[in-house]
């Protein structure tokens, strides 16, 4: 198969992802959709690593896996503890960073 | 020996810190610790001169130099001294003088509750006036010189409780900061001229410097000779220096500090010969202050400022005299020890006057006072002789040689300037006796004081008598011992000489003085001697009653400079609000107004903040693609 409709899948996912991230106000779902604009890049990454035939994307794709688990333990531990002061996971109502 | 130069300033100095910072303790003995110090200062004078005559007279300049003052690289002042003819000179004048008048204001200030303080001032003040006349640089002379107007300053307003005298010390040295503004800027001229402000490399370099950088010098020079010694255009501060003790106005508004522009302008006597344009300059300042001075001193019933007109007149033909170069230097510094010895004793007599009438200083009030201060009429009687040119006397010797100096001048010039000293002459024996006869001849016309109590005049006490014996004796003797001692020789090494060629004869001159000095006296007797000198001053002429308001001076000066510069700053302060104010104003509101709009964009929600990381993001790849694609 062409590896080209691997890219547009990617970017694809990237945009449902950006879409998400701008549009919901649940922070859980705004969270999902920052994983999946993730794993858009990874599946780019991984394409480009077939179509150029090294292993370079590969690697990279294993550091994103990486930052994302880190990522995904302190964003959820922030999303718990906002909940609980808040009852509410709306990333509207935390808006306290203004003039 | 020339270890002893700093000791010379040193004690008065001395003198002033454990006065001034010593505190109401020393109030018992304050006067004595200050003037020892100041007789200490007058001895170690003695001792050096007295070492001085004992060499040849190219080897009798001493230096000293302490340290180093201001370190910097290609621009060093050394705390160094100079010790010659001249200088010497004016070191046995002002600590002699100044000695006198320490001993005269112990019976003076008798009764002040401040006289500790006031031995203080006159101690910093005879220091400072040292370190003027010995300095070895110009930036040195320039310390002293700003010395002697903070003393003069403190001493003139010494009554801070009189609002008058609180405004003639700040209007002193108001005037004075002119003065001392045209000095600054002559020794930045010379620095960067010559290099060096030292009196050596400045003096011996006028031979390859242009003319007109040593006229601008010059012109710098008078400005501040100007300023300090009370001449035309900066006079106006002298006749209100005496509400000041008379002491102050003995010492330093007559005998010394106001000598210091005449020791200026000799002290650079090189840069005045090379510039002749700096020097008509100081001639003709020296002529109008001349006359200017003796016609204010004509109109004058104040006795005190009566002589500070007189001293105006007299230090105008000092500067005359310095004007004229190598004809005239010696006889300007000859002219200035006598008027030291002379009016210094005629304000002390003054002094003497003023305590036995309950400090009035309005003439018309005296009368007849010869028999009740026979000493007091002594000393002053001579002092008024001295200064009039009685034959013998002082002033005779050193007046005659000034005019005989201003008719060597030659041409037209030498005429116009031999007929004002002439004229002067004239007027000065006019308003001297016009003084003494208004004082001690005539009739009573005492008045009671404020407080109701009529003065009871009687002579002073011995303190006081003293220093004015010995001030008469050196206004009788001092003329006589300079012509026959050999002043001319005494000073011609350092300041050079020249043969005048006058037109007249020297006896013609001497003869013409003396007329004139017949007739002023003549005039003055058959005015107020032969006729009741009335108590309230009579109207007058149109010149009498602008002579009264001091030539109308101190008028032109607040038309031209106080109201010119009210004028000035108003508009100023009008362009800074509107103009620049406006513009910072402006600027502020702008930056204000902007950023009131971009602070809309924080509005704290998360997700907006991401919109423009995404858009901004979008937009930078978008123009990165369209750079590669063209």
């Amino acid at each position: 198969m062409n590896p080209v409709n691997y890219l547009y899948l990617a970017a694809l996912l990237f945009t449902i992802g950006a879409a998400g991230v701008l549009i919901r106000r649940n922070a859980i779902v705004v969270f999902m959709c920052v994983e999946l604009m993730l794993n858009a890049c990874n599946l780019a990454f991984v394409t480009f690593s077939r179509m150029h035939g090294n292993l370079d994307g590969q690697i990279i794709a294993f550091f994103t896996m990486v930052v994302a688990a880190a990522e995904v333990v302190v964003g959820l531990a922030i999303i718990v503890s906002v909940f609980r002061a808040r009852h509410s996971a709306s990333v509207d109502d935390a808006s306290l960073m203004k003039l | 020996m020339e270890n002893l130069i700093a000791l010379l300033i040193g004690a008065p100095l001395l003198g002033a810190a454990v006065l001034l910072l010593g505190g109401r303790r020393l109030d018992k003995a304050g006067h004595w610790i200050g003037t020892l110090l100041a007789a200490v200062s007058f001895v170690i004078g003695l001792a050096l001169f007295a070492d001085m005559l004992g060499r040849s007279a190219d080897d009798r300049a001493l230096h000293q130099r302490l340290y180093t003052w201001i370190p910097v690289e290609g621009f060093q002042a050394d705390m160094a001294f100079q010790l010659d003819q001249l200088s010497m000179t004016f070191v046995l004048l002002i600590s002699g003088v100044g000695t006198l008048i320490h001993v005269y204001s112990i019976g003076y200030m008798e009764h002040d509750e401040r006289r500790r303080r006031f031995f203080g001032y006159l101690n910093l003040f005879v220091a400072a006036m040292l370190l003027l006349v010995l300095a070895d640089n110009y930036l040195l002379l320039y310390f002293g010189w700003e010395g002697v107007g903070l003393a003069s300053y403190l001493l003139i307003g010494f009554w801070q409780h009189k609002p008058t005298a609180a405004t003639a010390a700040k209007k002193a040295f108001l005037v004075n900061r002119v003065g001392d503004m045209g000095l600054s800027i002559a020794i930045m001229i010379m620095f960067t001229t010559f290099g060096s402000f030292a009196f050596g490399p400045v003096l011996g370099a006028t031979g390859e410097t242009s003319e007109g950088k040593l006229t601008a010098i010059g012109l710098m020079l008078l400005l501040a000779a100007c300023g300090k010694s009370a001449q035309v255009p900066l006079q106006s501060w002298l006749g209100d220096a005496m509400e000041g003790p008379t002491p102050v106005s003995a010492l330093i508004h007559a005998a010394t500090m106001v000598t210091a522009g005449v020791y200026l302008i000799v002290r650079s006597a090189d840069i005045f010969n090379a510039a002749p344009d700096a020097q008509l300059v100081v001639t003709v300042v020296g002529a109008v202050t001349l006359l200017f001075g003796a016609i204010v001193g004509c109109a004058k019933d104040d006795i005190k400022k009566a002589l500070a007109g007189s001293t105006m007149s007299q230090i105008g033909y000092m500067i005359l005299a310095a004007g004229l170069g190598p004809i005239g230097y010696v006889f300007a510094i000859m002219h200035l020890v006598t008027h030291g010895f002379f009016k210094a004793g005629l304000f002390l007599g003054a002094g003497s006057v003023m305590h036995g009438m309950n400090d009035e200083v309005d003439m018309r009030k005296y009368g007849g006072l010869r028999k009740y201060m026979p000493v007091t009429f002594i000393t002053f009687g001579l002092g008024y002789l001295a200064i009039i040119g009685f034959p013998g006397l002082s002033g005779f010797f050193s007046k005659d040689k000034i005019i005989e100096a201003a008719f060597a001048k030659g041409g037209t010039e030498g005429w116009i300037l031999g007929a004002v000293t002439l004229l002067g002459a004239a007027i000065t024996a006019y308003y001297m006796t016009r003084v003494m006869l208004m004082t001690f001849f005539g009739e009573k016309r005492w008045q009671p004081d404020a407080d109701g109590n009529p003065p009871h005049p009687h002579e002073s006490p011995k303190t006081m008598v003293i220093p004015m014996v010995l001030l008469a004796v050196g206004s009788v003797a001092a003329g006589a011992f300079f012509e026959f001692a050999g002043f001319v020789e005494w000073l011609e090494p350092v300041t050079g000489f020249a043969h005048g060629h006058s037109p007249l004869s020297a006896t013609t001159v001497t003869t013409a003085t003396v007329a004139v000095m017949v007739i002023g006296v003549g005039l003055a007797y058959v005015q107020y001697g032969r006729k009741p000198v009335p108590v309230v001053a009579p109207r007058g002429s149109l010149l009498t009653r602008a002579a009264r308001r001091d030539l109308l001076q101190d008028d032109l000066n607040h038309a031209v400079f106080v109201r010119g510069g009210t004028h000035l700053t108003r508009s100023l302060v009008y362009v800074d609000h509107t103009l620049v104010d406006g513009v910072v104003n402006g600027t502020a509101a702008s930056v204000g107004g902007l950023s009131g709009r971009l602070r809309k964009l924080q509005n704290g929600y998360a997700r907006s903040y991401a919109v423009s990381m995404f858009g901004g993001t979008a937009v930078l790849i978008a123009a990165t693609l369209l750079m590669r694609a063209v």
